[in-house]
């Protein structure tokens, strides 16, 4: 056994990710009286949720009366391009608003109306004001619940965990098997059902909102297992991340900022939006800045301002007008709110943004604009699952979150992901722990895979002199961001494909100093090889998607092509051979299809 | 229950602190001045004397209430009294323990004189000199925690200082504004402030309520102080300043070493 | 760019010392990146804990030239040209490997907290709160649980022995959110008292010092606590909340 012992536990249920998926999912399982593990790859509390920062949405109806989960779930849609899976968006639309009540329960403090209920914010691609929020650290808030909440629910952490392969028993996945981040040792977990909630891949990129922690180790988790991966061609740039100082290149600002009356301007001072509104948007949307300054206080008689139009518009128009020579001195937009909203206000509804500028790029919101460009933020991709119980391919497998794919379509609605994280978090825990109820059998472990995994963990070690990790790593980085970026074109996805192809023969030779105590550099070494494979996934599916939707963009191919609308990109491992077929959408009902004829 | 594995042992490193700025300058000044607070204020409350000049009293000898005293507050004085040796040193020692018992349990002070004179800790991530520390959970330092009613004593000498700041208006030979006037109201705004922003006031007068919407009135007034609670160490030192100098002022005048300028 | 002199703490429980190291240091760099680029060029195994590397997770706590800091909002040209920065483990936990330290205790002592209680709905069972009924929570709530505070309090750091029964900044200011919470009908004052041992705080306010999200923890959490306690043994405050009470239920 490659040199050492290992330690093994039993759960019904195992969660892997400890974000807000995770935690739903490891609270909702230990509710229906299963055992229940929970890994986290990072501390407890740590996971990337606490980066979101703008709100949850759910439509409460606490600001508009006329929202309500129709309307959501048609933004959803629209925000997502249709291709959407049209269950997920329903049930997402119709859960969220309790998901949140039970936040609220459970300790959480949103901001407030007059009335002493949950305040909802405006955020791009939502008609109403939708999004219930704490300031701008939603994220952080959520967590916190979730965490407090699930510490008293008998659930069993293992924190600085790091899961390497799902275990499979047949055609069943029946266990996972990993090390402990701070030994180094192994540690092997049985369990008849695993849910994966590892968050996502943003870390394969060079300039990235997302922390070391999205090295796409679920998307992988699951491919390796045999499971489908879905829509990988889907990477949302966030239009507004940090452009300086370097060092901290990509830092996300929040899209509350423009929620809360920011605006963009390139170096003219012009808002540059207004030039940028696409024809599927037209009728919603603003058309001169009095009208979309107007619509702050009145949306009944107003449109919506194009700087809240979906994120892949805006990233693309702020790459474009950067392009054009027009962009601010390091190469973003200007992102303005000091002369649109009092210094007061700024700070009490903005405070961490604030705090951010003030102490990273020495620069005052309240005073000066900020500088901003687009940053690898969200991969709408990921395993495929039913939309009810967010079952994976695999029997015993279930996803939920941002690994999970379907639920967003081409494009993600800012405030979608944490009611996501809340209603499928739910969902795979329930029905993680029913499953793992109603298997029969014996949980057998194969101690060959095992082993397997053992001596391919520790092999870096015996080539002291080889690849470096982290060069490695840079290399896969520069190639995403340079060749797999927000506009794509065959010649650069291929020439994309070639380098991963050559960083996979490299990355079988990387090589570690030290011992297994808490050692980066063979850290960044082992995640490489999920960095790899969900980089080679989305730089295939671009590949394959011969057209421009939402959060995929071709410049060879610059216009959606309905046939495409139509399909999804399915992608599976056979043997050592990544597959990849298109699938027909699911049909979605009449009753759901009418919201889309009522108002255009 | 949360797992995680390794880890036993503090740290291996043996200094007692790592730092490399002038952590040290800011006990050093406190033990300074709190030490000449501290001196000059006995030395006063022991001279039993200078302590009025018509119409101004030190806030030192302040209520100034038996027959011997030179200056009544209340217009009738009560018989003297022989107190055994505190008393009879000075009546400022009748005086001076509440507000030093206000000054002494003060949560800001506390934090002041457990970091320069107990050196615990000297400065932030600087080891702690004694081995053995119990906090403020034995006595007599669990006491601290009847701040508040060193409190309720330190308003009614606000009420007190501000009877004498109004008799400070009153001249012999009739109304009048002297510097005295104005130090001694300088002094008594200053008090005011620091035993108004105190954290047991802001508590007491509010801070206890959990759902402050059903209580606006005691919202309000807890706004209010807690604006002022954040300014609590600047007023406590600026009292202090104000208090000794008040003091010295009258008590220089007294002795004919400076004159008092009449402005009005 | 200008090259600096890092003196970063190697080594575990078994021993270690500080190793010096010259590295390249760019505009507008953090201490993390200065770190991050030891690792990637000089020092391929040096543990550092770090996630958001934006002042948002808490967890690249460290002690820059003694001082608890996040690495990451720890901007370099905080330090004089020439000056060697000395980077260290938190002191107060035990250590795992280089910078990086077992926190487990502030976990134990999370979990031993007694949770929200819930009231009773209103009459149409939602629940309403006001925004000045949370604004002083909501301070408490932006805690991103770096555990800064929990390693400058000269309770945890320095008197070991009372590790057992003291919660430690961090869960002062947990339990003044629970306590002052407009939903919860839970009173901890016993719990404050014995377990949480809030009697060895003396206030003395290092953990509002380093406290990178700027909460004042002594003055809003700690003292609040405090005086909370106070309340259950002063007769004065007693009689009128009786008093007060019987005018409520009268009316």
């Amino acid at each position: 056994m490659a040199g050492d012992d290992y330690e093994s536990h039993e759960h019904d249920v195992l969660v892997i990710g400890a974000g807000g998926a995770g935690l739903r999912a490891a609270i909702e399982a230990a509710a229906q009286g299963v055992s229940v593990g929970l890994v986290c790859k990072s501390l407890l509390g740590k996971a990337h949720t606490v980066m979101a920062e703008g709100g949850i949405a759910a439509a409460l109806g606490n600001v508009w009366p006329e929202d309500n989960w129709q309307v959501h779930f048609r933004d959803t849609m629209r925000g997502g391009k249709m291709l959407n899976n049209w269950r997920m968006a329903q049930l997402h639309a119709q859960e969220a608003p309790e998901r949140v009540l039970e936040l609220e329960r459970w300790g959480a403090l949103f901001d407030r109306t007059k009335d002493g209920r949950i305040l909802q914010r405006d955020f791009g691609g939502h008609r109403y004001a939708r999004l219930a929020h704490v300031g701008d650290r939603t994220g952080l808030e959520m967590i916190r619940t979730l965490q407090y909440h699930g510490i008293h629910q008998g659930i069993d952490v293992y924190m600085e965990c790091k899961i390497e392969r799902l275990l499979k028993d047949g055609e069943r996945v029946c266990g996972a098997f990993g090390y402990w981040r701070e030994t180094g040792k192994f540690v092997l977990f049985k369990a008849k059902a695993i849910v994966l909630a590892t968050g996502g891949i943003g870390k394969a990129w060079k300039i990235t909102s997302n922390s070391w922690e999205y090295t796409g180790d679920g998307h992988a988790l699951a491919l390796w297992a045999g499971a489908d991966l879905i829509d990988m061609e889907f990477v949302q740039f966030h239009p507004t991340g940090m452009v300086w100082p370097p060092s901290v290149r990509g830092i996300l600002v929040t899209e509350g900022v423009r929620g809360d009356g920011g605006t963009l301007r390139n170096k003219n001072g012009e808002r540059f939006m207004f030039n940028y509104i696409p024809e599927f948007f037209k009728g919603e949307t603003a058309d001169n800045e009095a009208e979309a300054d107007r619509w702050y206080e009145d949306k009944r008689n107003n449109r919506r301002t194009p700087d809240l139009l979906p994120r892949d518009e805006v990233a693309r128009a702020i790459n474009t007008e950067v392009k054009a020579g027009r962009g601010s001195p390091h190469g973003g937009a200007f992102l303005d709110i000091c002369t649109r909203r009092p210094a007061d206000y700024i700070r009490k509804r903005l405070p961490s943004m604030y705090h951010q500028f003030k102490e990273l790029a020495d620069v005052d919101i309240t005073k000066e604009p900020m500088e901003v460009g687009p940053t690898c933020h969200y991969v709408m991709g990921g395993v495929r699952v039913d939309a009810d119980s967010a079952a994976a391919t695999v029997p015993g497998l279930f996803a939920a979150g941002e690994v999970a794919g379907g639920m967003h379509g081409a494009n993600r609605l800012g405030g979608n992901s944490l009611s996501d994280l809340l209603v499928f978090g739910r969902r795979a825990g329930l029905s993680a722990a029913l499953y793992a109820k109603n298997r029969g059998g014996q949980l057998t472990v194969d101690q060959g895979q095992v082993e397997a995994v053992a001596r391919e963990v520790i092999a870096p070690f015996d080539r002291a002199h080889g690849e470096n990790p982290y060069a490695l790593q840079a290399e896969l980085q520069e190639t995403m961001q340079t060749l797999v970026g927000i506009i794509r074109t065959e010649s650069e996805l291929r020439e994309a494909l070639g380098k991963i192809e050559r960083l996979k023969a490299r990355a079988v030779r990387v090589g570690v100093d030290g011992n297994r105590q808490y050692n980066p550099g063979w850290h960044t070494a082992l995640d490489l090889k999920s960095l790899l494979t969900v980089a080679e996934c989305c730089a295939t599916a671009a590949l394959e998607r011969t057209e421009s939707r939402g959060g995929h963009t071709r410049d060879d191919h610059p216009y959606t092509d309905d046939q495409w609308g139509k399909v999804n990109v399915v992608q599976r491992l056979e043997g050592a051979d990544l597959r990849l077929r298109r699938e027909a959408l699911p049909e979605m009902p009449a009753e759901l299809k009418a919201l889309f004829q009522e108002r255009k | 229950m949360i797992r995680q594995p390794a880890g036993a042992a503090r740290p291996p490193i043996a200094a007692a602190h790592l730092r490399t700025d002038a952590w040290w300058v800011l006990p050093v000044t406190v033990v300074i001045v709190l030490g000449a607070f501290v001196v000059y204020s006995t030395w006063a409350a022991l001279q039993n004397a200078h302590y009025f000049f018509a119409p101004y009293l030190s806030p030192f000898y302040s209520p100034c209430l038996s027959q011997s005293c030179l200056h009544l507050t209340f217009g009738v004085g009560l018989p003297d009294v022989s107190f055994p040796i505190v008393g009879v040193v000075s009546p400022a020692f009748l005086i001076l323990w509440g507000p030093g018992l206000f000054r002494l349990t003060c949560y800001y002070y506390r934090k002041a004189y457990y970091r320069s004179f107990w050196l615990a800790p000297a400065a932030c991530a600087v080891r702690d000199v004694k081995r053995a520390y119990t906090g403020e959970t034995r006595f007599p330092l669990i006491l601290q925690n009847f701040h508040r009613y060193a409190w309720y004593v330190a308003v009614v000498f606000i009420v007190l200082l501000t009877w004498d700041a109004l008799l400070a208006f009153r001249f012999p030979n009739g109304f009048g504004i002297g510097v005295g006037t104005v130090v001694m109201w300088v002094n008594v705004i200053l008090l005011a402030a620091y035993t108004f922003s105190c954290h047991s006031c802001r508590h007491v007068c509010g801070g206890h309520v959990d759902v402050f919407s059903r209580a606006p009135g005691r919202y309000r007034v807890w706004h209010v102080l807690s604006w002022l609670n954040e300014r609590h160490p600047t007023y406590a030192w600026l009292s202090l300043f104000s208090v000794g100098l008040t003091d010295l002022y009258i008590r220089l005048v007294s002795m004919g070493i400076i004159r008092d300028l009449r402005i009005l | 760019m200008a090259t600096v002199t890092m003196r970063v703490f190697r080594g575990d429980a078994g021993g270690g010392s500080f190793k010096d190291y010259r590295v390249e240091a760019d505009e507008g760099m953090v201490v993390l990146d200065v770190i991050h680029r030891l690792q990637a060029t000089q020092a391929n195994d040096l543990a550092c804990r770090w996630n958001c590397k934006a002042g948002k997770c808490g967890s690249c706590s460290a002690e820059v030239n003694g001082k608890p800091r996040l690495m990451c909002m720890t901007r370099m040209n905080l330090f004089r040209e020439g000056e060697i920065i000395s980077v260290a483990p938190i002191r107060a936990f035990p250590i795992i490997r280089d910078l990086v330290t077992n926190v487990a205790y502030n976990y134990e002592k999370a979990k031993a907290i007694p949770p929200l209680r819930l009231k009773p709905p209103e009459a149409d069972g939602t629940y309403r709160m006001m925004q000045e009924d949370i604004d002083r929570i909501q301070e408490f709530h932006k805690c991103i649980e770096c555990f800064l505070c929990q390693d400058v309090c000269h309770v945890i750091r320095d008197h070991e022995a009372h590790k057992k029964a003291f919660a430690g900044p961090r869960f002062f200011i947990k339990l003044a959110g629970l306590e002052m919470h407009p939903l919860d009908a839970a009173d901890r004052t016993p719990f404050v008292r014995r377990e949480a041992g809030i009697g060895l705080c003396n206030i003395t306010k290092c953990c509002t010092e380093v406290c990178p999200e700027h909460i004042h923890i002594t003055d809003n959490g700690i003292i609040p606590l405090k005086e909370r306690m106070a309340d259950s043994f002063d007769p004065i405050v007693r009689l009128l909340r009786r008093f007060r009470g019987m005018r409520k239920d009268g009316a």
